[in-house]
């Protein structure tokens, strides 16, 4: 049991890619963690430092009381499972899960006997004696899930665990996973390109980009409160409506609505950029009463139990997410209001509070 | 109609034709040695005896030769696949710059400088070394011909084996030469058991280094002793020769067999996701 503390991580690839930027960050002991971020961001290589796979350029790397920035991977008392599981193919899924216990050289009986353990755990013990080769996608995601626990580790590592499921098999197994960890609750960190996953899985999640943290907070905050225009724009199945806008009188003047600003300190004819997520959004067929965006229907796309409808707003498209059977037609004159609080102003790209 | 059947007639015979022209001395090997009287001629034995096996046995060199066969090959080998495995193991996870040119140019030298435009140098340089009349000098000097192609077709092969396995058997905890036994060894095995048949199939067959380096008739192996199988009247034995040719092929045929049962001869890395 033990958290991770990282203070002023910096990796350099050589070629002077920056891939990691002075990155500070705390995970709590038995917080099950997402890093989050678009490809290339540099979430890989943060989990991989922590890993020990990739030697840090600058900064430290604490991990319960240890300092183990220059200690090897196999030192860090750390378990990873990898993207394409990285089951070893000339070994039985029973010699994969208790693998670790042989490189520490424990005996044979042993081993069995742990690996059977965790595999009756992990709903293994019919494939004990078959080759990865032998399973399916799922089952070998469990088997490499299996070979992490056997070893009992204080931190789990995993690098995109449901990225190579298809669409069904993803939702059972992110079920699975996230009891799993209720279960060991161990320390989790685990990286997607996927925020739906993030916010479905994580206690909390960290949005990476370009080598630095942009937001650490629960699914609620990140996905409420973007603290960026970025993760404003990376978080949510449909992406936040960021529309300009400019102060006014103590209000903010969008597209010819004046909403009420809900923030201080801001300067008389100001520039800003207003966020309303879709699903915060209230459509109406008649101009309610006091501020809303006046536009008309463009196209309406069928979400299943919802819609999401885009209004031609000025020269914006904004976008609005209504219930199932409400959906107006095209070319209809709508008026959108944004629920109470759920409207943002962001400075700069950053969110005023 | 007529003229499609015409073609596919007359490719028959073409295929037909090289059939023969590649089994004729396969079938001459498998019915010679059992002649009583041998000639040139592919035919049944017109008398059937296995005392041409006897003769092999009774010539001195014979098969003390066939063991010496085994001897270069199996050095070679063991030397070949642990030197080529070492540095395309490193070759491979390694980054140098210029590291494919390099590889490319150690290709193109082996091929271009031959055995023959070699021979006298490597003759010089065994003869300094004090190896002349040695199996260790031949085994040696074989092994470096062979190395450079053994190393590039091994490295192609490590170059598809996953990084993740050994960075997963890293973060469990096992030490480099852990890595490289549990791990890369076990996945690279048809890799390496296909260069190791492939060194096995170019020794049994070499001719020239033996015949250089080795001066003593007790040490020299098949390929070189098939030449002194001739009569009295200085004509060459064709009993003997057919008998001992059979014997000097039936360990290669075998060896081909089993490795291809076994692995196939694939050149990947065997792993489906």
């Amino acid at each position: 049991m033990a958290g991770i503390v990282l203070s002023g991580l910096v990796k350099e690839f050589p070629g002077g890619v920056r891939a990691l930027d002075g990155l500070d960050l705390e995970i709590a002991d038995g917080e099950f963690f997402a890093l989050l971020g678009p490809s290339g961001c540099g979430k890989t290589t943060l989990l991989r430092t922590i890993a020990g796979l990739e030697p840090p350029t600058g900064g430290a790397v604490h991990i319960g009381e240890r300092d183990v920035t220059r200690l090897e991977p196999g030192a860090r008392d750390v378990a990873m499972v990898f993207q394409d599981y990285a089951l070893f193919p000339h070994m039985s899924v029973s010699d994969n899960i208790s693998y670790p216990l042989r490189v520490r050289r424990r005996p044979r009986p042993e081993r069995t006997a742990r690996a059977a353990e965790v595999a009756a755990q992990l709903g293994l013990d019919a494939l004990l004696g078959r080759r990865p080769a032998a399973l399916s996608g799922g089952q070998q995601q469990r088997v490499a899930l299996a070979r992490a626990v056997a070893i009992r580790p204080a931190v789990f590592l995993f690098d995109e665990p449901l990225s190579n499921l298809d669409a069904r098999l993803r939702l059972e197994a992110r079920t699975f996973l996230k009891r799993l960890q209720r279960e060991l609750a161990v320390t989790t960190v685990f990286v997607t390109h996927d925020q739906a996953e993030a916010l479905a899985l994580a206690d909390r999640i960290a949005v990476l980009d370009a080598g630095t943290v942009r937001q650490v907070g629960t699914p609620r905050e990140v996905f409420g409160r973007p603290a960026t225009t970025f993760v404003a724009n990376f978080i949510g199945s449909t992406p936040m409506n960021l529309l300009p806008g400019t102060v006014h009188d103590g209000r903010i003047d969008v597209f010819g609505a004046a909403f009420p600003a809900g923030v201080t300190g801001l300067r008389e004819g100001e520039q800003v950029v207003v966020g309303m997520r879709p699903e915060y959004l209230t459509l109406a067929p008649a101009r309610p009463d006091g501020p809303a965006l006046a536009g008309t229907v463009s196209v309406t796309e069928n979400l299943g139990t919802s819609a999401l409808v885009n209004v031609a707003v000025g020269d914006e498209l904004v976008g609005a997410v209504v219930p199932e059977d409400a959906e107006p037609a095209p070319d209809t004159p709508v008026w959108l209001t944004p629920q109470p609080g759920r409207m943002l102003v962001y400075r700069d790209g950053n969110l005023l509070r | 109609m007529t003229r499609h059947v015409l073609v596919r007639i007359g490719s028959y015979l073409l295929i037909g034709l090289g059939t023969v022209f590649f089994a004729l001395p396969l079938l001459w090997l498998l019915s010679a040695p059992f002649d009583a009287t041998p000639t040139y001629a592919v035919r049944p034995p017109s008398e059937f005896t296995l005392d041409n096996f006897a003769a092999v046995g009774d010539n001195r060199y014979a098969l003390p030769s066939l063991l010496n066969s085994v001897l270069l090959a199996a050095g070679t080998m063991l030397l070949v696949v642990t030197a080529a495995a070492l540095a395309s193991y490193a070759l491979s996870r390694v980054r140098i710059p210029g590291r494919d040119a390099l590889l490319y140019l150690i290709l193109l030298l082996s091929s271009v400088i031959t055995g023959t435009a070699a021979m006298v140098p490597t003759f010089l340089l065994v003869f300094e070394l004090g190896l002349i009349d040695s199996r260790v000098g031949v085994v040696l000097v074989l092994t470096g011909g062979l190395l450079p192609a053994a190393i590039f077709l091994l490295k192609d092969f490590v170059d598809t084996i996953p990084r993740s396995y050994e960075e997963s058997a890293r973060v469990f905890g096992a030490s480099p030469l852990q890595v490289l036994r549990h791990v890369v060894v076990p996945v690279a095995r048809p890799g390496l058991a296909t260069i190791g048949v492939w060194t096995i199939v170019q020794v049994w067959g070499s001719f020239l280094t033996p015949f250089i380096l080795l001066r003593d008739p007790d040490k020299q192996p098949a390929a070189v002793l098939v030449r002194t199988l001739y009569t009295e009247g200085g004509s060459p034995n064709l009993a003997l020769i057919a008998t001992f040719s059979l014997l000097y092929s039936i360990p290669v045929v075998l060896m081909y067999l089993f490795a291809w049962s076994r692995y196939g001869f694939r050149f990947h890395g065997g792993i489906k996701s």
